[in-house]
């Protein structure tokens, strides 16, 4: 005698949070097939142990954090090497984090200036106790031996004064 | 460009979680209470289209959102776009409304905004939030907007000697204004070293410095002067519109020159780089170009009550001088004279902004725009139960929303006519 069709019975059950209102897991995850694109020289220099910037030679403008055009004439620009030391600009002590970096906590955060450029480069700030790090104090860029090809290659120690 | 007015606002109780409710219902229930605010002398079908604002698809997990509450509020087939711009969603929501009216486009127009952030933890949020800074460079080193912000405080302290004690008092201000309005979240009668002494998140922003997650939706609508008349006793015009932007990141910021206000010298600012990183450029900008289409001169002297982006007790003290209401490096100093509080020369954010009242990014901006039509129809008392946040007599305000470092602003100047 044919069966009536039917869908298979679950396995597991799913984890309910609250019964009224209902409030039940779901789960959302995604790879990326991610491209640098215009910007791979950058991610290339970490990897090789260098920073590079841009800058716009009709300008004259120096990015700390690269820009493949000038952002007051709109022209392209030419990579450089950036000094691998630089001066704290501005800093903070992250307590709390987004839930990537969470298991990091506490970290540091600085915006680093380098002589001559006009603009700042985001990274972290290694090594260093809240209570000494001070505005203006120098700090040296320390690349990873084993390249992860993502801006974490990069970090700041402090530099001999 | 014809005149516009705000109509009717509605907002929903600002809460770390709404679970009974979807984006859609609490749209809906802040809709009616605005239709409901004009004594059902305007329904839906005298609404030409309107404008939608929310600011991450994540926290709803859903696209077109904004497409499921048009058609949930009972708005389809009639037009609507979404608007987007980070933590200044609502604020450029509520100016793209204006721009529908002022156009000839639309008679009258319904601003609708609202987030769900209790979907995740706080944790999560704050990396959904966080994917609104560069992806590529300032996300990956465990960039953050707590982390952003404090370092934006910290170069305006090293600049200007401002301490934290100056913004740990705007936190104070903002939470127990809150305590008088039934919508807010956080109504807590803090005191100086209660915030003081709470946890640090980004040194030197502790946990009450700093906004909360939250659900809950606003609506405002807006109407030409013709419908304003027909539907609505007491309509507040929309006198001036400004907006302004900036460098994605704000490692990329310019050390420049201050774009001045009429009341402002070049010789106030002789050895300040400007915006680098201890101001925001965007919300200069954004002021500059709404006083001078509302006419005015002196920021303090014009205007009677302020609604502003406080997601930060420090970027409340940071604004009061893009705003010009004191000179850049003033900020520490305004706040400590007690010129911003209830009490004060001009009370900002005595709704408790979003430090107490919570950030449903989407709502929020409108939520500061019904609120300051409130202040000026001088309905507080009736929509908040009491009259301890009514300004007295106000009749010239201005609301201002901010996105993420200062990406984008908005300011708007609401007038009683």
């Amino acid at each position: 005698m044919p069966t009536e069709p039917r869908l298979p019975e679950i396995e597991r059950g799913t984890e309910v949070f609250a019964v009224d209102p209902l409030t039940i897991r779901t789960h959302f995850e995604v790879d990326y097939q991610h491209s640098y694109k215009q910007d791979t020289p950058f991610f290339h220099g970490l990897a090789k142990g260098k920073l590079l910037g841009s800058h716009c030679p009709k300008c004259s403008y120096k990015f700390a954090t690269p820009r493949v055009h000038c952002m007051y004439c709109g022209g392209p620009t030419q990579w450089f090497e950036l000094p691998t030391e630089g001066r704290v600009h501005s800093w903070t002590v992250c307590y709390f984090a987004a839930q990537e970096f969470l298991k990091e906590v506490p970290f540091t955060l600085v915006l680093v200036e380098f002589k001559g450029v006009d603009t700042l480069f985001l990274s972290r700030l290694v090594g260093v106790e809240r209570r000494d790090i001070k505005i203006g104090m120098k700090a040296k860029a320390r690349f990873r031996r084993k390249a992860t090809w993502t801006v974490r290659d990069v970090y700041f120690v402090r530099a001999e004064t | 460009m014809r005149p516009v007015y705000v109509i009717a606002g509605g907002i929903t109780k600002f809460a770390k979680a709404n679970p009974a409710k979807d984006f859609r219902l609490m749209v809906k229930e802040a809709f009616d209470s605005a239709l409901a605010d004009l004594g059902g002398k305007l329904t839906p079908a005298e609404i030409d289209g309107s404008v939608i604002s929310y600011f991450s698809d994540h926290f709803t997990r859903q696209l077109k959102a904004g497409a499921m509450v048009q058609d949930f509020v009972g708005l389809c087939p009639k037009p609507h776009v979404r608007i987007e711009g980070g933590g200044a969603t609502g604020g450029l929501c509520f100016q793209q409304a204006w721009e529908s009216i002022a156009s000839g486009r639309y008679e009258v127009v319904a601003a609708m905004g609202f987030e769900t952030m209790s979907q995740v933890e706080t944790a999560k949020g704050n990396e959904f939030i966080a994917l609104a800074s560069d992806t590529d460079y300032d996300f990956p080193v465990g960039g953050y907007y707590n982390g952003y912000y404090a370092m934006m405080v910290v170069r305006h302290m090293h600049e200007f000697g401002t301490t934290e004690e100056q913004f740990a008092r705007i936190a104070v201000k903002n939470h127990n204004n809150a305590c008088h309005n039934p919508y807010a979240q956080e109504r807590l009668a803090l005191t100086l070293e209660d915030v003081m002494r709470s946890e640090y998140i980004a040194w030197p922003l502790k946990r009450h410095d700093i906004c909360v997650m939250s659900d809950g939706a606003a609506v405002c609508l807006l109407a030409s002067e013709k419908a304003a008349e027909k539907f609505c006793r007491n309509p507040i015009r929309i006198s001036g519109i400004g907006a302004g932007s900036d460098c994605m990141r704000f490692a990329d910021r310019p050390h420049g020159q201050v774009p001045l206000l009429p009341h402002e010298k070049k010789s106030d600012y002789k050895h300040l780089k400007y915006p680098g990183v201890h101001s925001f450029r965007a919300g200069r900008v954004a002021a500059m170009g709404a006083y001078k289409m509302a006419g005015i001169e002196n920021p303090v002297e014009d205007l009677d009550v302020i609604e502003l982006h406080d997601a930060y007790s420090s970027s409340e003290l940071q604004t009061y001088e893009d705003l010009g209401l004191c000179k850049y490096g003033e900020g520490g100093r305004f706040i400590d004279q007690g010129q911003s509080t209830l009490q004060g020369k001009l009370p900002v954010n005595p709704s408790g902004g979003l430090l107490a009242c919570g950030h449903p990014v989407g709502a929020t901006g409108l939520m500061q725009a019904a609120t300051l039509f409130w202040q000026l129809q001088r309905t507080i008392p009736k929509h908040f139960g009491n009259d301890k946040l009514q300004v007295k007599n106000a009749r010239r305000g201005l609301i201002h929303s901010h996105a993420g470092t200062g990406t984008y602003v908005t300011v708007t100047i609401l007038e009683k006519p």
